[in-house]
């Protein structure tokens, strides 16, 4: 046990602490005993004065500690409510404003850590009578801090070139700061490029998208790389480093001029590769631009399928095709560029729900099930039917069942609801009933439709004649109980409205499948540095107030790799995550905590064994005195060298060793 | 006997104290997560909150145990998820050598516990705790005074 030494001593005696506990309406003091809790304070050694409030963060709450710190002279404060995470800054600013020290603050977190989780109120209050002990004890031991700026990079990198990061990227350059947009695909667009109408105003996908898409590509601020991906990031906010690698498309870019003449020339005089934009529904040459309205228009070569590729003997018409442009290069080879930014948007977005791990709705199995995204393609006017909506046979089909919920709402695969299902369901059906004048059935566990002009739009839908069939699909088959059956695909559902089992005949099925979190989104989030919710979706921080931060701070999130989310709140976050970008841009310096380690050179024996803990590189070892040393700009604020060094030399500034054996000594110093 | 436990009903079982180092970064928020989700655990649990689980000095610990804690719980990231890179692995290594020192005082191994517990893990924390508390009950109170005595007993006797 380290002895006192006597300055913390002196602060000790001369501490005059205000302990502050929070009812939080009855979150709080629902379950444990505020008035006994607040008793328990004034009877501390130390504590000047102890009171409880409904609500110490709000206006009279924080007035009542700054008026108390006045007449009683504080300077040690106690507030016991809710996470320090939540409430930590807004104390902090009162203690500055009542001018001390914000640092001789600690929070005491009795809502998350006890109301919120215990039954038991006597055990409960007597947690927090040992947490506000604790605290007590501690805050007396604190030394005043402060924090040191540190300044922005203006640069922005936005990660996803789908709606979100196309809009954050534009909102970002509008406003004259630099930003990097990569995409990992060769065209920027993402999902909704892959649309044809949006609901619930049926407006054209690409109609407002690919202005947009356009924008990016020539905005003198937007440094556009797709075919591209994020590598290696490091720095913290404001400095960070980014390395990203680019995927060799063996054309050159800036020697490709979109006119798309090697496409025409490919030897391939048919598509024989299935189009991935088309999701397949259609074949493309190893040379091929994924659609007309990419961006950038530059076209990309297939290196697993071109010919020269595979046997390198192909007569390379399409270099022929290009003539003295020279833009395609089959030696191109994948580079990596490093850049810096001080702010990080991430907008990687999400897939769709594999059905074929739902083997009883027959997706795989029967040609004519499709996934809503494959109806997307076909009812798009640019997709492999020109908008036709044909089965694979070619005719058209005269009754289409779509399945709500597949891959959503499902204890079996996902639990949470894609949000967006119910209603792109309602627009399939009536773009379906438009085109074809086929009956459309919908199979639906509830419909929601919560937004605005939604509701209007299922009621729309119900008037247009649609069938709505409330009930969970058991399974999709081809087998003919009846006559009326044969050749067509059997929806068999429970309606639960009508109380009896149904099976409704359909020569289409068209799957509503949910959304899930990218299969890589684990390996991104550690890129980055931030966590994943337990489904994989990115964890905001906080789900109310901080809706596109993360807990890395200059890291921020937008659109669906957040959780399920449609056009218009993908949109809404980007922006969000932008002005918050732009937020801290303009403010020029960031303040981190002033967490960091420091050496305490007269204990110092200079056996560097601190040096290789710190994963920064920012300890250093003194030649000439034979001691270590840390930079405070490089130190994170871990502690690990801390609790690492064998003479007890190095201290971290608000987690010093007394501060925190006073509290576990305070903890446990029970009776 | 702590003063928490007034009603002679209760003085029968023991209730153990435990001290919980949690990381800032992904225990620390899995226990605000279990608050914000309503999860319901046991009270005996003290958090104290660090910045990394990296920053855990084994002598947090020893102190612990030698002030009446009846169970030390260390959380952290899991392994390569930590804020610091590479914090975690720190208290692993720390943690390997403590839990041999520690069980060398003729103190229990349940009795110390690391456990990697992600920012989306509340019930986790829920979990973790509620058992490490049914087994340090069972184990009893931590009597230092008394092993301490047996171990030098049984030194003499050898």
């Amino acid at each position: 046990m380290p002895e006192t030494s006597n300055p913390s001593a002196a602060n000790r005696e001369t501490a005059r602490v205000g302990v502050y506990v929070c009812h939080c309406g009855t979150n709080i003091a629902g379950t444990v005993d505020v008035k006994a809790l607040a008793d328990y304070g004034a009877s501390l050694p130390g504590v000047a004065v102890s009171r409880e409030y409904k609500y110490m963060c709000s206006d009279p709450g924080q007035a009542l500690i700054q008026q108390d710190i006045r007449d009683h002279k504080l300077n040690r404060i106690v507030v016991a409510s809710c996470s320090p995470l939540l409430h930590e800054p807004t104390f902090r600013r009162v203690l500055n404003r009542a001018g001390i020290n914000p640092f001789f603050l600690q929070m005491v977190n009795i809502r998350e850590h006890v109301s919120w989780v215990h039954l038991d109120k006597a055990a409960a209050t007597q947690k927090t009578k040992d947490l506000v002990r604790a605290a007590v004890r501690r805050v007396s031991l604190h030394k005043p801090l402060q924090k040191r700026q540190v300044p922005i990079n203006p640069t922005v990198l936005v990660v996803g070139g789908g709606i979100a990061g196309i809009h954050a990227a534009l909102t970002l350059a509008d406003a004259g700061k630099q930003v990097y947009l990569v995409e990992r695909e060769p065209t920027i667009g993402g999902h909704m490029a892959m649309f044809d109408k949006t609901f619930p105003t049926l407006d054209c996908a690409a109609c407002i998208l690919t202005p947009k898409m356009t924008s990016v590509g020539s905005h003198p601020h937007i440094k556009l790389w797709t075919y591209s991906e994020v590598v290696q990031v490091e720095g913290y906010v404001g400095n960070y480093k980014v390395k990203v690698k680019h995927k060799p498309r063996y054309v050159i870019d800036d020697l490709c001029i979109g006119c798309q003449e090697c496409i025409a020339a490919c030897v391939y005089k048919e598509g024989k590769t299935a189009d991935e934009f088309n999701l397949g529904l259609s074949k493309r040459k190893p040379v091929y631009l994924p659609f007309p309205q990419a961006v950038p228009q530059k076209v990309v070569i297939d290196r697993e399928t071109c010919i020269e590729f595979k046997s390198g003997k192909c007569k390379k018409t399409c270099i022929e095709a290009c003539g003295d442009r020279h833009a395609i290069d089959f030696k191109q080879k994948e580079s990596f560029e490093e850049i810096e930014v001080g702010t990080i948007v991430l907008a990687t977005g999400f897939k769709t729900f594999d059905p074929k791990r739902n083997p009883y709705y027959g997706y795989g199995r029967y040609p004519n099930v499709y996934t809503s995204l494959e109806m997307e393609r076909l009812i798009n006017a640019s997709g492999p039917t020109n908008g036709e909506i044909v089965m694979r046979d070619g005719k058209k089909p005269q009754s289409v069942g779509i399945i709500h919920c597949v891959g959503s709402r499902d204890a079996n695969t996902n639990r949470w609801c894609s949000k967006v299902c119910c209603m792109y369901s309602l627009k399939l059906a009536h773009l379906v009933r438009e085109r074809t004048g086929a009956e459309v059935f919908n199979f639906y566990i509830d419909m929601r439709t919560p937004g605005k002009g939604y509701e209007e739009f299922y009621d729309r839908l119900l008037d247009e004649g649609v069938h709505f069939v409330r009930g969970r699909v058991a399974e999709v088959s081809d087998f003919a109980a009846h006559s009326s059956e044969k050749g067509k695909l059997v929806i068999r559902a429970e309606d639960t409205l009508a109380g009896f089992v149904r099976r409704i005949p359909v020569d289409m099925v068209i799957l509503s499948v949910g959304l899930e979190p990218q299969a890589d989104a684990q390996d991104v989030r550690r890129l980055f540095n931030i966590s994943c919710a337990s489904e994989g979706w990115f964890l905001e921080r906080h789900p109310q107030l901080a809706p596109v931060s993360t807990f890395t701070e200059g890291v921020y999130i937008a659109g669906a790799c957040q959780g399920p989310k449609d056009i218009p709140d993908s949109v809404a976050q980007a922006g969000a995550a932008a002005a918050e970008a732009l937020a801290l841009i303009d403010a020029q310096f960031v303040e981190p905590e002033p967490y960091t380690a420091f050496v305490l050179e007269g204990d110092c024996s200079g056996c560097k064994s601190c040096i290789p803990l710190c994963p920064y590189q920012a300890i250093s070892f003194l030649e000439e005195k034979k001691k270590a040393s840390i930079n405070e700009v490089l130190c994170k604020g871990c502690g690990t060298c801390v609790a690492g060094c064998p003479s007890g030399s190095i201290a971290q500034n608000f987690f010093e060793d007394e501060e925190i054996f006073e509290e576990i000594e305070g903890v446990l110093a029970y009776a | 006997m702590p003063d928490h436990q007034p009603d002679v009903s209760a003085k029968a079982r023991f209730e153990p104290r435990i001290v919980a180092f949690f990381c800032n970064w992904c225990t620390y928020l899995a226990a605000d997560l279990a608050g914000t989700s309503r999860m319901k655990y046991a009270p005996n649990a003290r958090v104290i909150r660090v910045m990394c689980s990296g920053r855990v000095d084994p002598q947090f610990v020893l102190d612990a145990f030698a002030r009446g804690a009846d169970g030390v719980l260390i959380g952290g990231c899991h392994p390569g998820d930590c804020h610091y890179q590479e914090g975690n692995y720190k208290a692993l290594r720390r943690f390997r050598l403590l839990r041999r020192l520690v069980r060398d005082l003729g103190i229990e191994e349940e009795r110390i516990r690391l456990e990697w517990i992600s920012a989306a893990e509340g019930d986790r924390v829920r979990a973790v705790i509620d058992d490490m508390v049914e087994k340090v009950r069972a184990l009893g109170p931590l009597d230092l005074k008394t092993t301490a005595q047996e171990i030098s007993a049984a030194e003499v006797a050898a």
